[in-house]
């Protein structure tokens, strides 16, 4: 379990590192901007966000984290839902900014700073009052600190405000805030900062001329989530750092959540770390699922129980059958065997990862410059493609090797210079043949350059023949016999490389992208079940309520209640007959009716009994069971009373008209 | 019941001898009619309507023998596609005799509550002359009869059902969409080509269905509303029908009430006694889902600590397995139960008892969102502290709102505080937007328990269930308490003047008139105008009711049943 928290760590680590990598750049260009500060004008950032409005939190969070490191110590972050008012707004303002003041210089006085918080005027001119006396304090009380600190900060530092969800604000309350601020200008450097999620024109939509003609706006562009998101991927699932990983179908799951349902980064982060901990939890064997060096430690702690699992893994199982005799028996009975050989079995398992990523990613460099990207864009989708099935064997792959062929040199060059350097920089040992082998290409490819040089001089004079032979016949003829060569020529040296080189690039394919769920023991290190996964983060609790309403047979496993498709046998719960009874009313139901309805088909469904005396206590008793289903139904929202009639109920839901 | 007057046991009577033709639908009208008699007591215009049912029964039986040849209405038409259905009506008594008599008693009020359905006109016509009251109660007459042949024919069905109970099913679910054809023609249309559709059949019964409406439109001419109706009819395009079906829902659905039909209502305790009588179904199945449910636990657990928060949504009543949980789990860790559904639960009350009960923190907040930040700096400040809150119906009435919602989202957002709720409305996940979602970080279950929502329901105002007198009357007594010793009398006047005249159905309540006359013979008012403050004031608490009779009277009426009231009198005489 440790693990895993170490794990979320790291995770976190890096998101924030690469939140605020984009950030600093509009830093920089920010800091330089506000030195030419205009008068009058108040000089504003819109960053433009996207849509993935829940990441915008940790990307403010950064940029006023930077911003207080680097610029100003006055910082306040403003939300929409906080300031309904442009009293409330100014309330939040000095609070924070006297909060932010606090923290800076902790030696002030703070008695009457909380005095001051107390029975705060808001009001603008408070506000530069309170900031004159700040940058007094800060010039008079500490000249010493002050030296240091202006390296960071600068004499009058501004003052910036983020409005965090600029979209959500009463336009009535910016265009005040902003004419306000405007007049003060001279005396309070105020910068601001609005968060879009949407288009820059939603400045103009939301501000009127006069009002947006104060501001002095520059446009940032925040990176994509889509960039986001490859970065993430990069970093955590194509690296070797983490033992644990995700399957195909699991990973497609997150994908399309992201793409399909809300472009938000944490979530996906969200489901990453759900994924470790459903792995952690439900794998007994994913104590194994740890870094190499620690591995062989735990490989030796297993106990007895660990090892049968081990043994029960369906991947081992096929693994054990492929072996001769004496080792099947020795891998089954004696545990040591066992440890020893789960041992080489995981260590191969990383070697492979390491393989794979770089291989990987020397395909995707072949693959992502090709027309119509038959393997995908993106490295995901490759890494997905490669992860379900033998890639060598689907048709986009197919197609994609045909259009290497015919690739022109210049890039079949720089495209094996690439993976010259990518494998490289990877760990893995078994790549120094392949170096050597890419590099030989490379020389032949310069071999080559150097003869069609030569070629290409012959080319040139023969042009400069055609050039003298105007007549159009002696063209035409020249014409032809230039078709005849270049159809007998079978191929050129070229082209015999360029099939030379493809062919190795196959055969490397083939040798190290194995799909993970053909490795032993991949149980441990892979979590592969998308269902769950998809289940807790993507819920469809309407299916679930319909289902059981109209199916009750899918979770209630009692034979009579099986049934054939759409009806519903008068043996189900209350709920359901009533359910059911509902769905064939309009928007109005007669309660009474209703009762009718209801009774008779529990009555059908019960025993005949001829008795009148228990009839009518049973009369009762359907009675009571009816009233607890319709109520039951109007907590579910399907009906809720009706005034327009006694003793009706509305539908509410599907097709209620 | 007692109360039935001798003069309309005579007209059951002879109701009775003329429908000896067919034992069987005689026993229903009887029975319908016995019902009848009794409900119609607290409708006021009695007399007229008796006598135009009287007439409509006579004519029933003629309607009888010429319904199979007659296919009038389309309903019934549905039944004649099924060459079986069609033939069998008459001997439909070989059918009920497999049938219990409690069911068959169940189909006569089905029938009879079919057969009032069309009184309704009768009564409006009633007034506009003799001939067309004779015409309307046959055509209605033949609507009843043709229901009873539907009945026959649903009764018929029945004998198959165990091998079709989805046709069952539609049989019974039938009656309502038929009433709509009964009663609104244009309306109805759709819904009758929906059946027609179910069953497989087209050409003859639209057939059959066009003749059925254009004889309708005749036999209910002063019958404003649906002259109306045909007019639309004839611009019968989906858009009307919409506006139609959305407009005008006051005709789409039979009349009864639940009034009528039931002897008593069963208040909340009865109710639950008798739930606990009938056995919970499938017991063990539910058990074993529970089980499963219960597997989860731990998991929950490691979850929750992770960060996560779990939502438990499905069919069935979470509340068992959360208290299970919280009894197997929680019962050493600081945690807070919320009732969601409890009625007068607020955000407030749920952060209070955070900050009174777990920080011991004693003041008040001027607003939910202070409170909120003060729990959020105590939280932040002392990570040790940590608080499992487990809210039963997070999409309660009182809960749902976005600011509650909001708050509590961004209390589950906290580190050390562990939230686990369950939903059951099935527009609950709406609730959320993508900054909720993102900071309530829900983890989702599917918990479907199929027990039932037996504390979560007992809230909800069923219209079904009576409500418990206790609470009237203790209100009653309340106010009443507060008041003037004469007030006092005035009400108690008028209690006793209408629990005097409880047996007069049509007892339209006290015209104030009169009871002033009363009130100033008790020496309770001395003017007009003292009076009518009171009655104001016993107005503004809901203590009684003021209706405008049609001769331009005031009524002065208590909404309180009568078993009610008597008890409240006596406890009054207790105290005096």
């Amino acid at each position: 379990q440790k693990v895993q928290e170490d794990l979320n760590k790291q995770l976190l680590d890096n998101l924030m590192s690469f939140l605020i990598r984009p950030h600093s750049e509009f830093q920089e260009k920010t800091t330089e901007w506000t030195c030419r500060m205009k008068f009058r004008e108040i000089p504003t950032a819109a960053l433009v966000l996207g849509v993935n409005v829940t990441d915008h939190d940790l990307t403010f969070r950064s940029l006023s984290d930077f911003l207080q490191n680097n610029i100003t110590p006055y910082i306040a972050f403003l939300e929409a839902k906080d300031c309904p008012g442009i009293k409330n707004l100014m309330q939040k303002l000095m609070g924070q900014l006297m909060n932010c003041y606090i923290n800076v210089d902790s030696l002030e006085d703070e008695d009457c700073v909380q005095v001051s918080q107390n029975r705060i005027r808001c009001s603008m001119s408070s506000l530069i009052k309170w900031y004159e006396s700040v940058t007094k304090k800060m010039d008079s009380e500490t000249p010493s600190k002050k030296r240091t600190s202006s390296s960071t900060h600068w004499q009058s530092p501004p003052v910036v405000v983020i409005f965090k969800d600029m979209e959500s604000f009463t336009t009535k309350v910016l265009q005040d805030f902003i004419v306000i601020s405007s007049q003060h200008i001279h005396e309070l450097p105020l910068v601001l900062i609005f968060g879009i999620a949407t288009s820059p024109m939603i400045i103009h939509r939301l501000l009127p001329h006069s009002v947006s003609s104060l501001l002095c706006i520059e446009l940032f562009q925040s990176l994509s989530c889509k960039d986001h998101l490859s970065t993430i991927i990069d970093k955590l699932l194509l690296t070797t750092q983490f033992p644990f990983k995700l399957g195909g179908k699991v990973l497609q799951v997150l994908i399309n959540l992201f793409l399909y349902h809300d472009f938000s980064v944490q979530n996906f982060i969200k489901g990453f770390q759900l994924c470790i901990v459903e792995h952690f939890y439900s794998q007994p064997l994913s104590v194994l699922c740890c870094q190499l060096v620690d591995l062989q430690k735990r490989v030796n702690s297993l106990s007895h129980d660990q090892c049968e699992n081990i043994r029960r893994l369906p991947s081992f199982r096929s693994y054990v059958e492929k072996q001769e005799a004496g080792k099947q028996v020795a891998l089954l009975t004696t545990d040591n065997f066992l440890k020893e050989e789960t041992h080489k079995l995981l260590e191969d398992l990383h070697v492979y990862h390491e393989n794979y990523v770089s291989v990987l990613r020397c395909l995707h460099v072949f693959t992502s410059s090709l027309p119509k990207y038959p393997l995908g864009k993106q490295i995901r989708e490759l890494h997905c493609a490669c992860l379900e099935n033998p890639v060598w064997e689907t048709k986009e792959y197919e197609s994609s090797l045909q259009l290497v062929r015919m690739l022109s040199k210049s890039d079949l060059v720089t495209m094996l210079q690439q993976c010259l350097k990518i494998l490289l920089s990877s760990s893995g040992k078994e790549f120094d043949n392949t170096v050597e082998k890419l590099k030989e290409f490379l020389t032949q490819f310069q071999n080559l350059e150097a003869e069609a040089f030569q070629g290409k001089g012959v080319s040139v004079s023969s042009q400069k023949e055609l050039q003298k032979k105007t007549d159009l016949y002696h063209l035409q003829k020249s014409l032809l016999e230039l078709k005849e060569s270049r159809q007998s020529k079978k191929l050129t040296k070229f082209e015999m490389l360029r099939f030379e080189v493809v062919d190795y690039i196959d055969n490397l394919v083939r040798k190290y992208l194995v799909p993970a769920d053909h490795r032993t023991l991949h149980e441990i290190l892979y979590f592969n079940t998308a269902a769950v996964l998809r289940g807790h983060l993507n819920a469809a609790p309407r299916t679930a309520l319909h289902t059981a309403l109209n199916n009750p047979h899918w979770y209630l496993k009692n034979q009579a209640l099986k049934c054939d498709g759409g009806s519903i046998s008068n043996k189900a719960p209350d709920i359901c007959i009533v359910y059911k009874l509902h769905l064939e009313c309009g928007r109005l139901i007669n309660l009474v009716d209703w009762l009718e309805a209801f009774s008779t088909v529990v009555m059908a469904g019960e025993e005949p009994n001829a008795d009148t005396a228990s009839s009518d206590q049973m009369d009762d008793v359907i009675h009571a069971r009816f009233i607890r289903a319709v109520s039951e139904l109007e907590l579910l929202g399907f009906i809720k009373p009706s005034k327009q009639k006694t003793d009706h109920v509305a539908r509410l839901t599907w097709g209620g008209c | 019941m007692s109360r039935i007057e001798g003069s309309s046991g005579g007209r059951r009577r002879v109701l009775q001898v003329k429908f000896v033709s067919d034992d069987e639908v005689l026993k229903h009208i009887a029975d319908d009619t016995g019902i009848k008699v009794r409900k119609d007591k607290p409708q006021p215009s009695i007399s007229l309507k008796r006598f135009v049912k009287k007439l409509e029964n006579i004519s029933d039986d003629e309607a009888q023998e010429i319904l199979e040849e007659k296919t009038y209405i389309a309903a019934l038409g549905i039944c004649a596609q099924d060459p079986v259905g069609n033939g069998t009506s008459v001997s439909g008594g070989e059918v009920y005799s497999f049938q219990t008599p409690k069911r068959s008693s169940k189909m006569a009020e089905l029938a009879s509550e079919l057969a009032h359905t069309p009184e309704q006109s009768v009564q409006s016509d009633h007034s506009k002359g003799s001939e067309k009251t004779a015409k309307t109660p046959q055509s209605s007459s033949k609507a009843v009869s043709s229901f009873n042949a539907f009945f026959f024919f649903q009764s018929k069905k029945k004998e198959f059902v165990s091998t079709t109970p989805y046709r069952l099913r539609k049989r019974l679910a039938a009656p309502d969409s038929y009433l709509e054809s009964e009663s609104e023609y244009s309306a109805s249309c759709s819904e009758e080509e929906d059946e027609e559709d179910q069953q497989e059949v087209s050409n003859v019964l639209s057939g059959q269905k066009t003749p059925a409406k254009t004889k309708a439109a005749p036999t209910h001419p002063a019958r404003n509303s649906l002259a109306k109706k045909n007019k639309e009819e004839k611009m019968s395009n989906l858009v009307e029908e919409y506006f139609e079906a959305h407009s005008s829902s006051k005709v789409l659905t039979s009349d009864r009430t639940l009034q009528k039909l039931q002897k008593r209502r069963l208040n909340q305790e009865t109710l639950r006694d008798l739930l606990k009588k009938a056995p919970l179904a499938y017991a063990a199945e539910i058990k074993e889902l529970n089980q499963q449910h219960e597997s989860l636990f731990s998991r929950w657990m490691l979850q929750l600590h992770l960060g996560f928060n779990i939502v438990l949504y499905g069919l069935g009543s979470k509340r068992d397995l959360l208290e299970k949980f919280r009894k197997s789990l929680l019962q050493d860790s600081v945690h807070l139960v919320v009732n969601g559904y409890f009625p007068s639960i607020t955000v407030r009350s749920i952060l209070s008892s955070i900050t009174e009960e777990v920080l011991d923190h004693i003041g008040t907040f001027c607003s939910p969102l202070d409170q909120l930040e003060f729990i959020t700096k105590r939280f932040k400040e002392d990570s040790s502290l940590e608080l499992y809150v487990l809210i039963h119906n997070l999409d309660s009435q009182m809960l749902r709102g976005e600011k509650s919602q909001q708050i509590l989202a961004q209390l589950s957002s906290l580190p050390t505080v562990y939230l686990i709720a369950s939903i059951d409305h099935i527009n609950a996940p709406l609730m959320w937007d993508q900054a909720k979602l993102s900071l309530y970080n829900w983890l989702w279950y599917e918990t479907t328990t199929f027990s039932p929502y037996v504390e979560e329901t007992s809230y909800e105002n069923s219209l079904l269930v009576q409500q418990s007198g206790s609470l009237a009357l203790s209100s009653l007594t309340h106010v009443l308490r507060s008041l003037t010793p004469n007030a006092r009398g005035i009400f108690r006047l008028l209690a006793q003047y209408q629990l005097e005249k409880k047996d007069n159905p049509s007892y339209p309540g006290l015209s104030f008139q009169d009871f002033y006359q009363q009130c100033r013979e008790a020496f309770l008012v001395n003017s007009d105008l003292t009076l009518r403050a009171q009655l104001t004031e016993f107005k503004d608490h809901k203590l009684i009711r003021t209706k405008r009779g049609a001769d331009g009277v005031e009524y002065l009426l208590i909404p309180v049943d009568d078993s009610t009231l008597t008890n409240f009198l006596e406890n009054q005489d207790e105290d005096v």
